[in-house]
């Protein structure tokens, strides 16, 4: 069982921050790498990333949007509850090194996996650019801490009610338009907003790393649940990932893996909502 | 004489048949097969045995259990006496009189077996267990001394659940890390309810915790810890049975289409995470109508099995090669017909079909002749030219084989890999090339018995118990 030690709600109560108490995981977990969590005894393995670890606390954060049964159901836990299980760290950590330019774009709930990430490239000495956006202002998450993290924020939201009217790559295509450093693009975000950020970067010919969420399971590559195509070949995104070169993943195909269960996710969530009235 | 005299009246009793579901009935539900035998069943087949001078079957017996005195004692009517005898050579009884391919050892060589059906051991081993476990008489063992020496088992299958029981009785303090949230391995990700009830799998563990195994689940080793972090917290010897926890895929095109699922997967959805259970647990799995299953291993039997559980109205096995060669066990092959799966034969898929929503909806396939002899001793299939033919489905198990997990193997230093990733060990010993490391069951062997993981957990925890009591000097 593992404590959760404080609860923050996040961005309309849609995403939830907890710290839980995981000593064991904190003390080896790395940027870029990500624990499964089983809430209770009848609960689905989902993997979640981390935000961050304190080792000297023994604590790990995990940020998650409300997008089913699972994430509704953890968002009704509360300071002192248990989860039944957290499995990690898992997956490859992220390769940091010294670059020069590295620009860090998040979208939506892929801040949280980014900043981390976002923190280990300034430390490696970098010169980082970070883009977060959401749908709108109240959606978006995690600015100040992005703002630490790097050495220039810039923020989008789709309807224009903070930051820059637009999505994260419009910024993106901006500052590739005027330097010619930029050596890395990392991009962790909603599907297709890591294939349309692909896409861009590829014109650009600059070298972009993206975070993968397939559906897991057993999350340790025995079960194949998560594979995804990379450059032709296939992979599993919990051992051979998650991270992977963005210009050679078929997108297309990991959106429609991860839509296979929409009818059960659906099912599940009609039940758990109709027992509990809110 | 006596034995003689004991023959001629033994033969008249014919080898006796455990109860079971209809076919018809047990589709519906995950409820094991078999009922086991009564007390008169167990008696009469006991009986059957000729408690020979020179038993054979102790010898086909991959953990030597006292085939013959276990027999005796259910003959005599002390059950639990006979369920002991059984625990001294094999800690998971219940399990092996399920799941041990009996007609491959102690039963194919059984003396009375040459004139007559041989005896039914395993459902004798069977009973005994079940007998024991029934009556809540599971004997405590006496441990021997502590020795103060600290052992980390990786894995909590039948080989890890094997070498725990057996040096938590010698006095060594034991600790078991199991990747998964629940311990048993293969035995409850794998092999279904319907064979195996997960009940008996936990009672074989509960036993293990109560007389002092101490249980780590959630524990990926190689990832929160090492090996090498393991024996700096001050193990003296560590013993991999991580199992071959890596799915075979064809390899072919179209194979990441949704509904198409390696057999682990199809697997540990439904057994571990109870998915044929949704939505009382959360774990959804795809309920096919028209059900594949490639390969013709057990592991196929048991997803074939699964998808008329699950309500598939047509399941069908295609392998590669003919009747002969199918891997599974026959009694597997015989319930999965009796239940209706079909099979095609000399059959392989060449590439899967699927809808715009990236589905699965068939597959291209062609068919197979039988040519020369190949490694492995059978003949090697050929494909006809021009044979090719669509079946289609909407849901695929690939259930060709599984390989070496290198999550951990990758993350360890100084040990030796074969070519296919699998740990080399020490046939008689388990020793790896690491010092203070043993491996044993399907990480080295590649995909096996559950019975040959043991045996590979006995020898290596004495092996381990000699290295610890003699100072840790000796290897390999």
């Amino acid at each position: 069982m593992f404590k959760i030690v404080a609860k923050r709600e996040m961005a309309e109560r849609t995403v939830c921050e907890f710290k839980i108490e995981a000593p064991d995981i904190a003390r080896k977990a790395e940027p870029g790498q990500f624990v499964v969590i089983r809430a209770n005894e009848t609960g689905e393995r989902i993997p979640l990333t981390m935000a961050g670890t304190d080792p000297g606390a023994g604590t790990i954060n995990i940020i998650f949007q409300v997008v089913g049964k699972t994430t509704a159901l953890l968002r009704s836990f509360g300071e002192g509850d248990e989860i039944m299980d957290i499995i990690g760290p898992l997956g490859v950590p992220t390769h940091v090194e010294k670059l020069g330019t590295v620009i860090c774009v998040g979208g939506g709930t892929g801040v949280a996996v980014m900043y981390p990430i976002t923190k280990a490239y300034k430390e490696a000495g970098n010169h980082v650019i970070a883009i977060i956006g959401a749908r709108t202002k109240d959606l978006l998450i995690l600015e100040e801490e992005m703002k630490a993290a790097s050495h220039d924020l810039r923020v989008t939201t789709d309807d224009g009610s903070y930051g820059h009217h637009g999505f994260v790559t419009d910024v993106l295509k901006q500052i590739l338009d005027d330097r010619n450093d930029v050596e890395l693009v990392v991009g962790i975000g909603p599907v297709p907003m890591m294939k349309f950020l692909c896409k861009m970067t590829k014109e650009y010919d600059v070298k972009t790393v993206v975070s993968l969420n397939p559906i897991m399971v057993d999350a340790t590559g025995m079960c194949g649940a998560c594979r995804v195509s990379v450059g032709g070949r296939t992979r599993f995104c919990c051992v051979d990932g998650p991270e992977f070169d963005g210009h050679q993943v078929d997108f297309d195909e990991l959106v429609k893996r991860q839509r296979a269960y929409l009818t059960e996710e659906k099912i599940s969530m009609d039940q758990f909502m109709g027992g509990i009235p809110e | 004489m006596a034995e003689k005299e004991a023959k001629g009246k033994r033969e008249k009793v014919p080898r006796q048949e455990m109860t079971e579901q209809k076919p018809e009935d047990r589709v519906r539900n995950f409820d094991e097969v078999p009922f086991g035998y009564t007390p008169e069943q167990a008696g009469l087949e006991a009986g059957r045995c000729l408690q020979c001078k020179k038993p054979k079957c102790i010898d086909g017996c991959p953990v030597e259990i006292d085939i013959p005195s276990f027999i005796q004692l259910i003959y005599d009517g002390d059950f639990i006496g006979s369920a002991r005898k059984l625990k001294e050579q094999n800690s998971l009884p219940a399990i092996c009189g399920r799941v041990c391919p009996q007609e491959d050892q102690c039963e194919k060589v059984c003396i009375l077996g040459k004139k007559d059906e041989p005896v039914a051991v395993g459902r004798l081993e069977r009973f005994a267990a079940d007998w024991e476990r029934a009556q809540g008489e599971v004997e405590i063992p006496l441990k021997d001394p502590p020795t103060g020496k600290r052992i980390a088992v990786v894995g909590s299958g039948p080989a890890g659940l094997t070498v725990a029981g057996d040096l938590i009785k010698k006095g060594h303090e034991v600790t078991i890390f199991e990747a998964l949230h629940k311990t048993g391995g293969v035995l409850v990700y794998g092999i279904p309810e319907f064979r195996l009830p997960k009940a008996i799998v936990q009672a074989e563990v509960d036993y293990l915790a109560k007389i002092g195994v101490e249980i780590n689940v959630d524990y990926v080793i190689g990832s929160i810890r090492t090996v090498d972090e393991l024996f700096k917290e001050g193990y003296g010897a560590v013993f991999l049975g991580l199992g071959a926890g890596l799915p075979l895929f064809m390899g072919i095109p179209g194979e990441n289409f949704c509904g198409v699922y390696s057999a682990n997967e199809y697997l540990t959805r439904s057994n571990l995470m109870k998915a044929y259970l949704f939505p009382e647990y959360d774990t959804p799995i795809a309920r096919g109508k028209n059900v594949v299953v490639l390969g013709a291993g057990n592991v196929s039997m048991d997803s074939a099995r699964t998808a008329l559980r699950l309500g598939a109205e047509k399941v069908r096995i295609v392998y590669r090669r003919s009747r002969v060669e199918m891997p599974a066990r026959i009694e597997e092959i015989q319930r999965a017909e009796e239940e209706g799966v079909e099979f095609h034969l000399l059959t392989i898929p060449v590439r899967f079909l699927g809808d715009d929503n990236g589905w699965v909806t068939g597959m291209e396939c062609i068919r197979m002749e039988l040519g020369e002899p190949d490694e492995s001793g059978r003949r090697r299939p050929i494909p006809i030219k021009g044979s090719e033919f669509i079946i289609d489905c909407d849901l695929v198990v690939v259930a060709i084989g599984a390989g070496a997990n290198p999550l951990l193997p990758t993350t360890t230093s100084g040990l030796e890999l074969n070519k296919r990733g699998y740990i080399v060990a020490d046939q008689e010993t388990g020793k790896t090339a690491k010092k203070g490391v043993w491996a044993g069951g399907d990480i080295v062997t590649g995909s096996a018995t559950v019975i040959l993981a043991m045996g590979a957990g006995r020898k290596a925890a004495n092996s381990i118990h000699d290295y610890l009591m003699s100072g840790q000097k000796n290897w390999p």
